[in-house]
């Protein structure tokens, strides 16, 4: 278990330290962004201090060392446009697009699992034709387009949520949270079903195909046999078995839904990383597209490696492994 | 246990078109496809105006309704934009762009993935193991994420956002092709063309190749769809095509400025265009899933 | 007394594009009280599909059409599915055949015994604990409460079967229904697996079906044995007098075609051909495209005809009796 551990660590350090290498010689490539900065009168000497000042005079290799040294004491550089450390901005603005994507998550399971098991359980009624539908829908539409779409009918046409921002604040164990608030919830209402929706459509897929398959398992034959509750035969012995897929899934979806949170926030002006993200890409703030990167590279490699270890826990034949047969 | 197994009711197997329609929603589907590739490639001649003509284009008739009529006596049945634009041209030859888009970069990344998949299926050992590791790795990550540094990196404009696109989708292509190529590869025919000592470039591609491509049909299909829908995306944040050459996302983000004050049209309409568009391309390619290859499962 | 188990005429169809495929045609059948009775036929017989009948358990595509079956006199086919789930368990219950199958990878053994057990009893957790380990005990599993806490995986083949069985018994059921429960065992771990519900059953009075292909089971361990072929029973009645003088055509060949009821050296006889499936059934007798003593008559259906007290035939041409 332990070399298994120190083995996938190793791997996350080498595909890290790849990441940085692609991030960071890949946004050195982009435009000057001197000429940002640049006022339209600014002289050469303007032009040069501005250079030395952005660290942009020293050879690109210089500059990568420097950056990765810098990195290793969690430091990715100041943002051009704000001045302040590109870290402590991510910081900041991290807690809203935690809120959001963990929003879209308990949604996604509690509308996902129970379409899916209605229809695994009963696949050729008319209802589980349209949940299926549903969920090709999710699958394929774009989320840009669904979150218009609600914009324009519960705000504009409506006005029954707001359109943009995230709402009233509460603090609860020292991190700013809106979702305890009815503000907060009314404006966390469209994001969070927007973002969801890819989400809900595979939880939904997951959970019909497992059940389907479930249901024909000698097991699940013999709990009927053994005169056990329906309820308790689907409810537990099932889905116990259902759950397994659906969990390693949206372990690893969960990283690409804060991804994705990059076009939800954007539409609802949710000020999140993602937000701040396209903003800097707006004004090519590099530091802070490179320390939103190799943030997000970090914390995808963080998740696969949790994923691995709750699906052991879930499943007790990956955990014991080769122990016994 | 030995249930009695449930006697197969007799294959249908009528010709792959005839299976494949058999379905209506994969007819209409069909149908709705080739009828928006056709109004696409004829944009030029069919449209009422050239959007990006400046002599057509009045911006006096900017944000008329639907069915309004213009200065000029012209009656924008879809009606128009905040430049003055006809909508239903414009979204003629947006969606003329997001179909060049989707369909070129998915045939590159077919060709790239279907290269690399063979090769690895074929070589093997390390060759296989190396580039398997780096379709996992590129697999493992949101392709929305890859595209957007890409296009971050590389900048606006048609190439660059195919390029992008292909980037993301070689590596399905490649796993794919990979796994049908293996499979393949240990059926009895290849062994059988290996004794006859034919050339292994001969076997790939008179005999694995050809068997690889009812998968690779499916597969190339699904992701079109992903493709069209990823550009849009991604015009719709600002970093896919250029405003000069505005695809359907780009149509849709310019109308959100819009939406606020009411003028749905702008945004909605072209939104409408490209959600049947994605929607019957799947319908397609789920369809042509279970015609062709029931085990592929997604 | 009413027999524990009583079916008449029971029909079960599949449903399918082409219309209903009766796997079972017809069954007549009457096990009594602690009585073990041998369902034997080939796969596709329809051996499990009755199994799964009596039980109510038949997948989604498949349903009794006609008949009627009794358990304890109680007409089954009238009850409501919680009647029937409550007698499910409680006084019919039953074994399957591949123990890597049988129990949820996923749930410890006392989840799945305790669940098994409290679907009929309302037993405390303690109480229900020490209920399964008894349980255990009696099927020859030792360490019982430590086995109790262990998942499915971590147990060989005959030791889930063990449990499969305890769990089965575990209400002390009228009838078991054993769906081939030895055949996918090591041949040294079939016998013992045979002698514990053999040894169970008779202890605690249990009627048995044991539903198998193998010949040499049905001899060590039943009363009675009846004959499928094709969705109906050919020939039963009781082990030692079938298996002596069978008189069905196809009961002589599935006897002849064991190798140890054949001198060695010879070529060993097989029933000509294949038994035909669902779709391909012959209007009459559905042996007789197979059968060497086969005429005109069998184009027609045989009905089941008593040739000796307890012998029951479905055969215009039956075989002589023994001395006759």
């Amino acid at each position: 278990m332990l070399e298994f551990i120190l083995r996938r660590v190793a791997q996350a350090v080498l595909v890290l330290f790849v990441m940085t290498l692609l991030v960071f010689f890949g946004v050195h490539v982009i435009g000057n962004p001197v000429y940002i900065f640049a006022s339209s009168e600014c002289t050469r000497e303007c032009l040069n201090d501005i250079i030395a000042n952005l660290g942009l005079d020293r050879p690109i290799w210089e500059q990568y060392w420097l950056f990765l040294g810098n990195l290793l004491q969690g430091d990715l550089g100041r943002s051009f446009t704000h001045g302040v450390p590109a870290m402590s901005l991510i910081w900041q603005r991290f807690p809203a697009t935690l809120e959001l994507a963990t929003a879209a998550l308990v949604l996604a399971l509690a509308a996902g699992l129970p379409l899916g098991l209605y229809a695994g359980l009963r696949p050729d009624s008319p209802v589980s034709k349209a949940i299926m539908g549903f969920s090709m829908l999710g699958f394929s539409v774009p989320i840009f387009w669904i979150g218009l779409i609600l914009i324009l009918t519960f705000s504009v046409r409506l006005g029954w949520l707001p359109a943009i921002g995230r709402g009233q604040l509460v603090e609860v164990l020292g991190v700013r949270v809106s979702f305890l608030t009815l503000d907060g919830l009314r404006h966390l209402a469209m994001p969070s079903f927007t973002l969801s929706l890819i989400m809900m459509s595979m939880v939904i897929r997951l959970t019909r195909a497992g059940m389907r398959e479930v249901l024909h398992t000698d097991y699940i034959r013999f709990a009927r046999a053994n005169g056990i509750r329906e309820s308790r035969v689907i409810g537990v012995h099932a889905m116990k078995n259902i759950l397994i897929p659906v969990v390693t899934v949206l372990g690893m979806e969960f990283a690409s839904v804060i991804a994705f949170a990059v076009v939800t926030e954007s539409i609802f002006s949710w000020p999140g990383v993602g937000k701040m993200l396209i903003d800097a890409i707006a004004v090519l703030d590099r530091p802070l597209i490179v320390a939103y990167l190799i943030f997000v590279v970090v914390m995808f490699v963080t998740l696969n490696l949790l994923v691995d270890i709750l699906y052991s826990v879930l499943d007790p034949r990956v955990r014991v492994g080769g122990r016994t047969r | 246990m030995s249930l009695a197994p449930l006697p197969h009711a007799p294959a249908a197997r009528a010709g792959f078109v005839r299976g494949f329609l058999s379905v209506p929603s994969a007819a209409i589907a069909l149908a709705v496809f080739v009828a928006m590739s056709a109004a696409a490639f004829l944009a030029p001649w069919i449209a009422p105006q050239d959007p990006y003509d400046l002599m057509q284009v009045d911006i006096m008739d900017n944000l008329l309704r639907p069915g309004e009529r213009a200065w000029s006596g012209m009656t924008h049945w879809l009606g128009t934009d905040g430049q003055g634009r006809d909508m239903l041209s414009a979204m003629l030859y947006g969606l003329r762009i997001s179909l060049i888009v989707g369909i070129l970069s998915g045939l590159i990344a077919l060709a790239i993935g279907t290269l690399v998949g063979l090769v690895a299926a074929f070589r093997g050992g390390w060759v296989d193991a190396v580039l398997m590791r780096i379709v996992d790795l590129q697999l493992s990550f949101p392709t929305i994420l890859v595209a957007l540094i890409l296009l971050v990196i590389l900048g606006r404009g048609v190439d660059k956002i195919i390029i992008a696109l292909v980037v993301v989708q070689w590596a399905y292509f490649a796993r794919t092709v990979r796994g049908v190529a293996l499979v393949e590869s240990a059926r009895d025919y290849v062994e059988a063309a290996r004794g006859l000592r034919l050339g292994s470039l001969r076997i790939l591609f008179l005999h694995v190749l050809p068997n690889c491509l009812p998968t690779m049909l499916v597969v190339a299909t699904i992701q079109m769809a992903q493709a069209i829908s990823l550009e849009a995306t991604l015009s719709f944040l600002g970093v896919g095509l250029p405003p000069t050459r505005p695809s359907l996302g780009l149509l849709i983000a310019n109308g959100f400025n819009y939406l606020q004050s009411g003028r749905w049209w702008i945004s909605v309409l072209p939104g409408v265009v490209l959600l049947v568009l994605i929607v019957s391309v799947n319908v397609l390619g789920d369809r042509m899933r279970d015609v062709l290859n029931p085990h592929l499962g997604r | 007394m009413a027999p524990v188990l009583d079916i008449r005429g029971l029909r079960t169809a599949f449903a399918t594009a082409a219309g209903d495929l009766h796997a079972l045609d017809g069954i007549d059948l009457v096990v009594n009280r602690g009585e073990i009775v041998a369902l034997v036929g080939e796969s596709g017989s329809g051996k499990s599909v009755t199994g799964f009948s009596i039980t109510g358990l038949l997948p989604a595509a498949a349903r009794v059409t006609a008949g009627e079956v009794r358990l304890n006199g109680i007409d089954l086919r009238a009850l409501s599915p919680a009647a029937m789930r409550s007698l499910r368990g409680r006084k019919v219950a039953m074994i399957f055949q591949d123990p890597m199958m049988t129990l949820n990878p996923v749930l410890r053994i006392d989840t799945q015994m305790t669940d098994a057990l409290r679907a009929h009893l309302p037993l405390g957790r303690a109480e229900a604990r020490a209920r399964c380990a008894a349980a255990l005990a009696e099927v020859g599993i030792d360490e019982p409460e430590a086995r109790l806490k262990m998942y499915p995986h971590q147990l060989s083949g005959g030791m889930r079967q063990r449990v499969a069985i305890a769990i089965a018994l575990l209400h002390s059921p009228d009838l078991v229904i054993a769906d081939e429960p030895t055949t996918a065992l090591d041949v040294t771990i079939q016998g013992q697996i045979l002698a514990v519900v053999q040894r169970l059953c008779r202890e605690k009075g249990t009627a048995l079906v044991w539903i198998t292909h193998d010949l040499a089971v049905v001899a060590g361990i039943a009363d009675r044995i009846a004959v499928m072929y094709a969705g109906r029973i050919v020939e039963q009645g009781p082990v030692d007098a079938v298996l002596d003088a069978p008189r069905h055509p196809y009961t002589r060949g599935l006897i002849d075609s064991v190798p140890a009821s054949h001198p060695k050296g010879q070529r060993l006889p097989q029933i000509p051909g294949r038994m035909p499936t669902l779709t391909e059934l012959p209007e009459g007798c559905a042996f007789a495209p197979r059968c060497t003593r086969r005429s005109a008559a069998c184009a027609a259906r045989p009905d089941p005809a008593e040739a000796a007290p307890g012998r029951w035939v479905r055969c215009f041409h039956p075989l002589p009796g023994a001395g006759g």
